[in-house]
């Protein structure tokens, strides 16, 4: 592994960031399926970066280009009904429910086409039909929220489960250790998943914490936790079939730390690579060598399940469909002005 | 034959308004500290816990924040929580789950989803319990656009309000006062209030001066009024009951017809309770109509004391008002 020097790996040693993905023969179809989400998640924030640098977009953006399996990953296991959380890095875990590109856009636009009809741009995201109940930008402040929705789910008793994506410097926050004592004591389904990405805005986690890995939280609360390569899609998928299962079937809450690496730097198009420590030219092209998308392209590639001339044929086709709801989008009327009243109290 | 009316004290009231949620709204629950034990909440609670089960009556770890937070989000998948904070003062952890969180809720999210979560903030003070365990906060939570601050004075209030704001659907700040426990009324049967119309009332009228209070202050302003009657001079009193969104329209009209204004509140007085009332009304009256400068009867500028002897100068007293409302009629 290749994180902070100086730091202790006591959780995260056994995690191998570099095995090659191993696509079984029948499983090829759904990961292509799966890449193609990856890649229109990608290609999603490529405008959103590109428009926020020429100020087409003029609220910040959080972009999660690097992170995509994560929520890819693990959204093929959950279900409309179960109840999805986030922060201000979310686009990815928006769109992995199955929201529409030409909905965040519109959003990022101030358009009352949008996800919250403009009046959250892209930090406060919501797609209830989805199952995706809310990301805001307060630093874990949706933690406590997604257990007290995962509380409210099992008082309802039809097996859903609420579901939680937070940063590796959200751990600092105090509410994440109520919140994780508070979901192991209640006994209440959710799933944690920490995207370790290593960087709390400029601070890499040596200048934060004294390990390399946040699970000793989940460890010590008595969650079920599972450690994986965040960039790799199937141990994503593997971990939170395992304890989505748990969750559904037993009420007990799960913790996915994922290891991973942010393509951008802390917010907008920039990459950051002069401010932090470990956050070199040299270390993002390192990292972009595990680049998700990357990976899993060259495995179905080696296993002969793609061509490179398929590949080509999906970026340019989801290229196509993206640019097309850009475009859509940037056509939508902004909110009348009485929104800024309407919403306040409930209707 | 002498029909007696049963009276109800005020921590009854609550029980009751409790007791008719969880029996008619199965997505009611309750969660918050001490709610197993019969000693932190007065019998305001005593039993719901035997009567609606553990399930539903949560007694928590010791975290404000996570379990605001929990409530929040509960009611965002479809409950109608009641947190319940036994001392104001430890519900300071939660800012972030009431402000940040459940106030913004429906605006952030275009109104597509609200945060219909009930707090219940006690204010449990004197006693020589100190700087911490007495603060009446409830100014910090009517500045915020997204809640709706309640905070009875009455016993049908203290029952009536509470169910209106756990169906209202927003955020409420509902604010009881141990101090007024004790007090007991005959009571109507229970009806459902729309939050969203109830507002100041005039609880006793009268011509000379209008007085304004609410929760455990329009106890002070009652009691006063009846010191200022038996020396000639009728206070109108206004209990608030819902402090916001504000309906100033009731002060206004009292101001109006009395031209004389004190504001009575629990908490301090810089950028506090008392001084939006009277900015509400002077903004909104010609000076003429005024006899007098408002005037405010607050807390003294300095946290709670725990000596009895400070502690007797500390809170003010039917006394006090009656004082400054004289000192209204001699401008």
């Amino acid at each position: 592994m290749k994180m902070g020097t100086e730091l202790s790996d006591r959780y995260s040693k056994s995690v191998d960031l570099d095995q090659e993905i191993l696509i079984t023969t029948g499983s090829q179809e759904f990961l292509i399926e799966q890449l193609k989400l990856m890649i229109r998640i990608r290609l999603t924030e490529k405008i959103i970066a590109d428009m926020r640098q020429t100020s087409e977009i003029g609220g910040p953006v959080h972009l999660s280009a690097g992170q995509e399996a994560i929520a890819v990953g693990i959204s093929q296991f959950l279900r409309k009904s179960d109840r999805i959380f986030s922060g201000h890095r979310s686009h990815a875990h928006i769109l992995a429910t199955g929201s529409d590109p030409y909905r965040l856009f519109a959003e990022v636009l101030g358009r009352s086409t949008g996800l919250t009809k403009g009046m959250g741009g892209s930090m406060h995201l919501w797609d209830g039909h989805n199952g995706f109940f809310g990301a805001v930008p307060i630093v874990a402040g949706t933690v406590p929220l997604a257990v007290g929705a995962a509380l409210a789910l099992k008082l309802q008793k039809k097996g859903d489960i609420a579901v939680v994506y937070f940063g590796d410097g959200a751990v600092e926050e105090g509410v994440v250790h109520e919140s994780l004592n508070l979901a192991r004591q209640l006994k209440v389904p959710i799933l944690f998943v920490c995207e370790n990405n290593q960087f709390s805005s400029h601070m890499h986690i040596s200048q934060r914490q004294p390990t390399n890995s946040v699970a000793r939280f989940s460890i010590a609360n008595e969650i079920p936790t599972e450690i994986v390569d965040g960039n790799n899609i199937l141990n994503v998928a593997s971990a939170a079939n395992k304890l989505i299962n748990l969750a559904r079937n037993t009420s007990m809450p799960g913790f996915i730390e994922a290891i991973t690496y942010r393509h951008y730097g802390h917010v907008d198009w920039r990459k950051d690579t002069d401010v932090g420590i470990n956050r070199s030219p040299e270390d993002l092209i390192f990292w972009k060598k595990r680049d998700p998308i990357v990976r899993l392209e060259t495995s179905l590639i080696k296993q002969g399940f793609v061509t490179n001339k398929d590949l080509e044929d999906f970026q340019n086709k989801i290229n196509f469909e993206i640019k097309s709801a850009w475009n859509r989008a940037t056509k939508d009327p902004t909110p009348v002005l009485k929104s800024l009243f309407e919403f306040v109290y409930k209707k | 034959m002498n029909l007696k009316m049963e009276t109800t004290s005020y921590g009854g009231a609550i029980r009751e308004a409790f007791s008719y949620l969880l029996i008619n709204y199965p997505e009611v629950f309750v969660i918050g500290q001490g709610l197993w034990s019969p000693w932190y909440v007065g019998n305001s609670m005593t039993d719901l816990d035997k009567e609606f089960g553990i399930e539903r009556i949560i007694d928590t770890p010791v975290a404000e924040s996570a379990c605001t937070g929990a409530a929040v989000g509960a009611a965002l998948a479809g409950m109608k929580p009641i947190m319940v904070h036994p001392r104001m003062d430890f519900m300071l952890y939660a800012m972030d789950a009431i402000v940040n969180q459940a106030a913004k809720w429906s605006s952030m999210m275009g109104g597509q989803a609200n945060a219909g979560v009930t707090i219940r903030a006690i204010i449990n003070r004197g006693g020589e319990q100190g700087a911490q365990h007495s603060q009446a906060l409830h100014a910090w939570f009517a500045h915020i656009p997204g809640l709706r601050v309640v905070m009875p004075y009455s016993v049908s209030d203290a029952r009536d309000l509470l169910i209106a704001s756990v169906l209202s659907g927003d955020p409420v700040i509902y604010i009881d006062d141990r101090w007024l426990y004790a007090n007991e009324e005959e009571l109507e049967p229970i009806s459902e209030l729309d939050l969203k119309t109830q507002g100041p009332k005039i609880i006793k009228s009268g011509g000379d001066l209008t007085l304004v209070s609410a929760g455990y202050s329009t106890h002070l302003a009652l009691e006063a009024s009846k010191i200022l009657s038996a020396q000639g001079i009728e206070a109108e009193v206004i209990d608030m009951r819902v402090l916001s969104p504000i309906s100033p329209k009731t002060i206004i009209e009292s101001v109006t017809k009395t031209g004389r204004l004190v504001a009575v509140d629990g908490g301090w007085s810089p950028a506090g309770f008392a001084g939006e009332i009277i900015a509400t009304v002077t903004e909104s009256i010609s000076p003429k109509l005024l006899k007098s400068s408002p005037r405010r009867v607050t807390l003294p500028f300095a946290p709670a004391p725990s000596s009895p002897a400070l502690e007797k100068i500390y809170y003010p007293t039917p006394e006090d008002v009656v004082k400054v409302s004289l000192a209204t009629f001699s401008d």
